[in-house]
């Protein structure tokens, strides 16, 4: 019998949630379902625990991946155990009415089927109160604006993994320019290969290095363009 | 005793993946390439007599790491100038986005065209026209260092529970096969079945390196 082992159901609320991101932290799935039902049963609003248990673990997380004190499986982990906690609060979180934010359709560009980093950015964009629709890898110019067109989003996400295919997304810009709907959307990049040069380049909004960066830029410039006056 | 008994020892794929390989110090062209491609490189040096040419590589692992590349590219450029007539860089972009070839610019130093290893093996113009998108490639180097420079990197190892966030969207591995080696063939199959993928096995020989190492 392991003398140490934590009954988190034993502990108070701040000791929950400090255990919490420590399970997060580890990858420990089953602890952070457990974790998310218990603050449920304690009365925890699901945006209470969403944001200050789950996204505050993550946070964690992505501070020390950007720090290179975690790598990318740690991270997946991470990621694979927030989901865990994500998927209870989900509906609670449509039916008590937390705050929106915004809203942003994300997607892979053609010729790249790599989407770790859409993923996890579309789950911290949720955890963050933005509506997330993920149109998925590999998608062409068409897709884009198709979604654009019926889901009307304040943000355009487009990721990239491979050097060969991160130049699509200027061929993505550049078609929003020619329909004279650019303007209309933020537009956010991010992938591994990419840089803050690049972003300016094709004519983004902003290049996001990585989960945690998109998530704060996101919040900005949503502000920033909620608060614009009227075009005259 | 041939010429070719008192050069040294095929270099080891250990050694490759973590040190590289230094130089001879002689020849009048030196390369400067990849680990991953030594022994194909050193293989066509001795089937073809091209004793002008130096080999040089870095350390393989650098392939998981692209933007550790240019850097030490520059440097071994810089260490190895006045030594040799010419220095040739046997990269392709590997994940630079253009940053080699600038970096190659600068330096006055020629590169392999082409986006990474498995296009210039399959040749630039035959990949390109290939468009694949769901293939995961390996090489004969990539076959035998796969824990190396796959497995343990992404963390199969400790968490194989991970394998299809990272490859549940890849449909086929693609060995591009430059010797015809039954056991590495094997070894290849026992990777995509490991990585859950379709396997095919796809002879390349050295395909466009060997044009243009024998331009030099």
């Amino acid at each position: 019998m392991a003398d140490d082992e934590i009954i988190l159901s034993e502990l108070d609320d701040e000791e929950l949630v400090a255990q919490m991101f420590d399970d997060l932290y580890d990858g420990l799935k089953e602890e952070i379902e457990e974790g998310v039902n218990i603050l449920l049963e304690r009365g925890w609003t699901p945006y209470d625990i969403l944001t200050k248990a789950l996204v505050g673990g993550m946070t964690v997380v992505g501070a020390d991946f950007r720090d290179g004190i975690l790598f990318v499986p740690e991270v997946l982990l991470a990621a694979n155990a927030m989901k865990g906690g994500m998927h209870i609060l989900k509906p609670l979180l449509a039916e008590t009415g937390a705050p929106r934010v915004g809203k942003m359709v994300i997607g892979t560009v053609k010729g790249d089927i790599h989407d770790i980093g859409k993923n996890l950015v579309s789950m911290m964009m949720e955890g963050a109160g933005f509506e997330v629709v993920d149109i998925g890898i590999n998608n062409a110019v068409e897709k884009y604006l198709e979604a654009l067109e019926t889901e009307k989003p304040d943000i355009l996400g487009m990721s990239a993994l491979l050097t060969t295919t991160m130049p699509y997304m200027k061929v993505v810009i550049d078609t929003m320019k020619e329909k004279g709907i650019r303007d209309d959307f933020i537009v956010l990049v991010g992938g591994a290969p990419l840089n803050e040069e690049f972003g300016r380049a094709i004519g983004a909004d902003a290049y996001c290095r990585d989960a945690a960066v998109a998530v704060e830029t996101a919040k900005t410039l949503v502000a920033r363009k909620h608060n614009q006056p009227a075009a005259h | 005793m041939s010429p070719a008994s008192t050069t040294n020892p095929p270099p080891t794929d250990e050694r490759l993946t973590v040190d590289g390989l230094a130089p001879e110090g002689r020849g009048r062209v030196l390369l400067i390439a990849c680990g991953a491609l030594a022994r194909e490189i050193l293989a066509m040096k001795e089937a073809n007599g091209w004793d002008h040419l130096d080999l040089q590589c870095l350390p393989a692992i650098l392939h998981n790491a692209p933007q550790r590349i240019v850097p030490a590219v520059e440097t071994a450029v810089e260490a190895a100038r006045g030594r040799y007539a010419e220095i040739f860089v046997v990269y392709a972009d590997c994940g630079t986005g253009g940053l080699l070839q600038a970096a190659c610019d600068r330096l006055g130093v020629g590169m392999v065209e082409g986006p990474h290893c498995y296009s210039f093996f399959e040749g630039n113009a035959v990949f390109a026209a290939r468009g694949e998108v769901t293939a995961f490639y390996l090489t004969d180097f990539l076959v035998r260092q796969f824990d190396a420079f796959v497995w343990r990197p992404l963390g199969l190892d400790r968490h194989p529970e991970l394998r299809d966030m990272y490859f549940g969207n890849y449909e086929t591995l693609v060995y591009q096969a430059q010797t015809d080696d039954p056991l590495l063939t094997e070894k290849a199959k026992a990777c995509a079945e490991r990585l859950g993928l379709a396997f095919e096995r796809r002879f390349t020989g050295y395909g466009d390196l060997g044009g243009v190492l024998g331009r030099l």
